[in-house]
């Protein structure tokens, strides 16, 4: 057996999940007290599965650098997510959904595990709306819908455009339901800063108090992390200024690991950078190109305001490109059109890096009122952010770094190949491929939490009963000191620059090297900056302060510390994988008009990267995958 | 792009048991097109260049939803306009003003450092009860509840809270009913939290006071404040709703 066993079941594709969940081991009600989970992060996927482990009698232990689980960053999803309810009854179905993924992920993700995606899909609704999710409804009081990039139905439910807000209230309620029950403990302000693995098996992690920095262990059964992405190595992106790789990474450094690191998803429609103190970059929802249409001038350096550009002049250039998606192409292949536009120097805006996302013909043709019913509150951020009115003018808008495909590798059972280490939502690989589509993150989210990581748990924790090592175990005392030593190396380099201003250089150098164009060359360049930069670091970063209090500085040095190494093993990845897919668009491999050039023969397959050691270059393992289900066509949207 | 110098009078306080005090700092040469945090990181990065440690603020998603940020500016939570502080930008402010920094101050908020504050009695209200009892996977089909669109529309706005602590800083009593009238209307507004609605709303409000929040007496500043646009009304259907569940309590 291959280290990179899926664990896929046999059989049909539609019934796999359900052979699975009835040849999986069961764990008895009176034996499930008896043992102790570990959940990292109280995101979507996070609070979903802690509320339901400890539901199901686990004693559960969940962790969040938060002041409260409720603040994760899923809270900070707008649009919406998806299901194939079908309740607009336009031929969405399971297949679909299933189909639509696997292609818009172009052709990168596991079968099975986004068919099982696509089943639980329906099951997440009908939980949030039973908890008070509050969706948006109907006249006639049955919910409603709305269409998102990449699809041809209207599958995406939606709370306003704060959707990621009401799942993460939905399961941060049934977290907090636990919590009284006394089945879950919550350690908010608490940071995951090393793995423990006891017999190779994960049992347990190190976290630091970040208000009193006392380092401590915390010994379990199974680790579960729900951390998230790491789309925040960029520095500047849609993340939440906490969002880190640290758990994750070290994980990879105690063995996990990491699969597809450079598929990262730059999101077309951001508000466009307005200078270098910005700390990050806001969103505006997919769902405004319902309603928005994108367009930049036809002539290069056209500096007219756009009212004065006639509409012989415009180039909407996704209606233009892809005539049967229009404005809901792909983030992938929308954000690489709105570059080459700036590329061409047709860019609006004072940098000239961003395009127009207009929404004239849809108010002339629905009226102000309903465009304000939709979208009100992303036109309010909008204009709060750019002091403009998005009524009066188009919105001007550029890709930014949003979502991150790459993480853990996992099988089937979202086990990674350490024993006992579970990764579940963003942090984990397994369902987007190469690009993921819109409202899928929240589904992915949720589908780990409530409906996956529950029956695929106990095939691990059944033979474990009993084998809990305790605390004072010497894999436990040595990872506390090497996680207290660094902590003291770091406040004992007392240099000259800031943590920031290696995050941002760092970012910088991603974004123009690893970003949403890629080369041979220029990830050789990335590649032998990284490391300069990261000695740097280690003699030149000043971190003021003491461990013993509440210190920022010390917290985002060691998360700056991982992405100086977790970047060098993206570029690498990049580098390796010689095609274009998705989100992953080398310059040497393209179509003659411009599309990614992806390479089956070669690349179908998955390239999980294990740590080989400080200074050591990292070993590459692929995974193949194999469509029995579907044809691995090129992608088209046009 | 216009730039402003600004003279910031910053708390500064150690730890939860420590003195604190106002620090008076320039800001200079602050753009502004920067958010009202990003201010504190140019202010923050040239202080740590000067040798002195950063100032701790709380800030997360930075876009005005997680409800992480706080600070009370020139006594206003959230400051001048009603939004976040991180949706705050530096264009409401003047070249040479002088402004006040200060954490939300509130009894059941204890300053931790600097200006982060301990918001975790909310979380404690809400484990009380701001929930509805629906076990994993024993959900019914979800258009199998019809719910009017005015009922689910009003469960959303109150649904919208981003439970900053914001209405509690602003209130001369401490008090939390904005936060738990929002809960409260969010969830007993909707068919599905009917089972639970007495239940919820008094254990929600008997928690509220055990953790140390004032009284309402209607001074709406808490209002006035939201980030999220909570009404009033919530109070009063939070009243309401504890009037009713009190009354029933007793008759039991």
């Amino acid at each position: 057996m291959s280290v990179l066993d899926s664990k896929i079941p046999s059989g049909p594709l539609d019934k796999k999940w359900e052979k699975f969940k009835f040849e999986s081991k069961l764990i008895n009600p009176a034996n499930k007290r008896k043992y102790e989970v570990i959940v990292v992060g109280s995101g979507l996927a996070g609070a979903s599965a802690a509320a339901t482990l400890g539901e199901l009698g686990f004693k559960v232990k969940c962790f969040c650098y938060q002041d409260s689980p409720r603040r994760a960053h899923s809270i900070a999803a707008q649009g919406g997510i998806n299901a194939a309810k079908n309740y607009q009854n336009d031929g969405d179905s399971v297949h679909r959904l299933f189909y639509d993924t696997i292609k818009g992920g172009d052709f990168r993700s596991r079968e099975a595990n986004v068919y099982r995606l696509a089943q639980v899909s329906t099951n997440i609704i009908d939980q949030c709306v039973a908890q008070g999710v509050p969706f948006a409804r109907e006249y006639g009081g049955l919910l409603a819908n709305r269409s998102f990039g990449g699809a041809q139905v209207s599958r995406t439910f939606y709370a306003r455009g704060q959707t990621g807000q009401q799942l993460l209230l939905g399961a941060y309620s049934a977290l907090n339901r636990q919590i009284a029950a006394g089945s879950v403990q919550m350690f908010p302000r608490t940071e995951m800063l090393d793995l423990v693995l006891v017999d190779g098996h994960a049992k347990g992690i190190i976290v630091r108090n970040m208000v009193t920095g006392a380092v401590s262990s915390h010994a379990a059964d199974c680790v579960v992390l729900a951390t998230g992405g790491y789309g925040n190595v960029f520095y500047l992106s849609t993340n939440a200024k906490g969002c880190n790789v640290t758990a994750t990474y070290r994980a990879h450094r105690k063995g996990a690991y990491f699969a597809n690191p450079c598929f990262t998803q730059i999101h077309p429609t951001c508000i466009p950078v307005s200078g270098d103190y910005q700390s990050k970059l806001t969103l505006m929802s997919e769902s405004l190109r319902n309603d928005g249409r994108v367009w930049a001038p036809k002539t290069k350096g056209d500096k007219r305001p756009p009212q004065q550009i006639p509409e012989s002049e415009r180039d909407y250039f996704l209606e233009r490109k892809y005539p049967s998606f229009g404005n809901l192409a792909p983030r992938d292949i929308s954000s690489r059109s709105a570059k080459e536009a700036c590329d061409d120097g047709r860019g609006v805006g004072e940098s000239g890096l961003g395009v127009y996302l207009d929404f004239a013909d849809s108010i002339k043709r629905l009226g102000e009122k309903t465009i304000r019913e939709r979208y009100g509150n992303l036109f309010e951020m909008y204009e709060q952010i750019t002091g403009e009115d998005a009524y009066k003018t188009p919105m001007r808008i550029f890709p930014a770094v949003h979502y991150t495909m790459g993480g853990l590798w996992v099988d089937y059972e979202l086990q990674s190949n350490i024993p006992g280490l579970f990764v579940l939502g963003e942090a984990n690989f397994s369902d987007h491929g190469a690009n993921r589509l819109g409202a899928s993150a929240l589904m992915q989210g949720l589908a780990d939490g409530y409906f996956v990581i529950p029956y695929t748990i106990g095939n691990y924790l059944a033979p474990q009963l009993g084998k809990r090592p305790s605390t004072d175990h010497p894999e436990f005392k040595k990872a506390e000191a090497d996680t207290l030593a660094q902590i003291q190396r770091l406040l004992a380099i007392k240099g000259r620059r800031t943590v920031d201003s290696f995050h941002r250089e760092l970012g910088l150098l991603m974004w123009d090297l690893c970003g949403m164009a890629r080369s041979e060359k220029s990830l050789g360049r990335a590649l032998s900056r990284i490391p300069s930069l990261r000695e740097e670091f280690w003699q030149n970063v000043n971190v003021l302060g003491a461990n013993e209090e509440i210190n920022q500085a010390l917290e985002k040095a060691g998360r700056v510390a991982d992405f100086l190494e977790f970047g060098e093993l993206m570029c690498l990845d990049a580098l390796e994988r010689r095609e274009s897919c998705g989100g992953h668009f080398r310059e040497e491999f393209q179509t003659p008009d411009g599309e990614a050039l992806r390479d089956d023969q070669n690349f179908a397959h998955v390239a999980a990267w294990e740590y080989a050691g400080a200074g050591n270059r990292p070993v590459r393992h692929a995974e193949a995958l194999n469509y029995e289900n579907v044809h691995l066509s090129t992608r088209s949207y046009k | 792009m216009k730039h402003l110098n600004l003279k910031v009078k910053v708390w500064r306080q150690k730890n939860a048991s420590a003195e604190g005090g106002l620090v008076e700092y320039e800001a200079r040469n602050i753009p502004e097109d920067a958010s009202f945090l990003e201010m504190l990181d140019i202010l923050n990065e040239q202080l740590q260049e000067k040798g002195e440690p950063a100032i701790a603020f709380d800030h997360d998603c930075r876009e005005g939803i997680c409800g992480m940020c706080s600070l009370s500016i020139n006594g206003i939570p959230h400051g001048p306009s009603a939004t976040t502080t991180c949706q705050l930008y530096m264009r409401h402010f003047k070249d040479g003003e002088t402004i006040f920094i200060e954490p939300f101050r509130a009894r059941a908020f204890p300053v931790l450092r600097d200006l982060m504050v301990d918001r975790s009695a909310f979380d404690r209200i809400q484990q009380a009860g701001g929930y509805i009892t629906a076990r994993t996977g024993s959900a019914q089909d979800a258009n199998a509840i019809l719910i009017p669109k005015p009922a689910a529309d009003k469960a959303m706005e109150a649904a919208a809270c981003i439970g900053c602590g914001a209405c509690v800083a602003a209130c001369p009593n401490g008090s939390a009913m904005l936060f738990v009238g929002a809960k409260a209307t969010h969830l007993n507004t909707l068919p599905q939290g009917q089972p639970e609605r007495n239940q919820r709303t008094l254990a929600m409000v008997r928690k509220m006071d055990a953790e140390g929040f004032g009284n309402c007496s209607n001074h709406y500043e808490c209002e006035a404040v939201c980030p999220a646009n909570i009404p009033l009304t919530v109070i009063s259907q939070l009243n309401r709703d504890f009037v009713k569940a009190a009354v029933s309590e007793s008759v039991q």
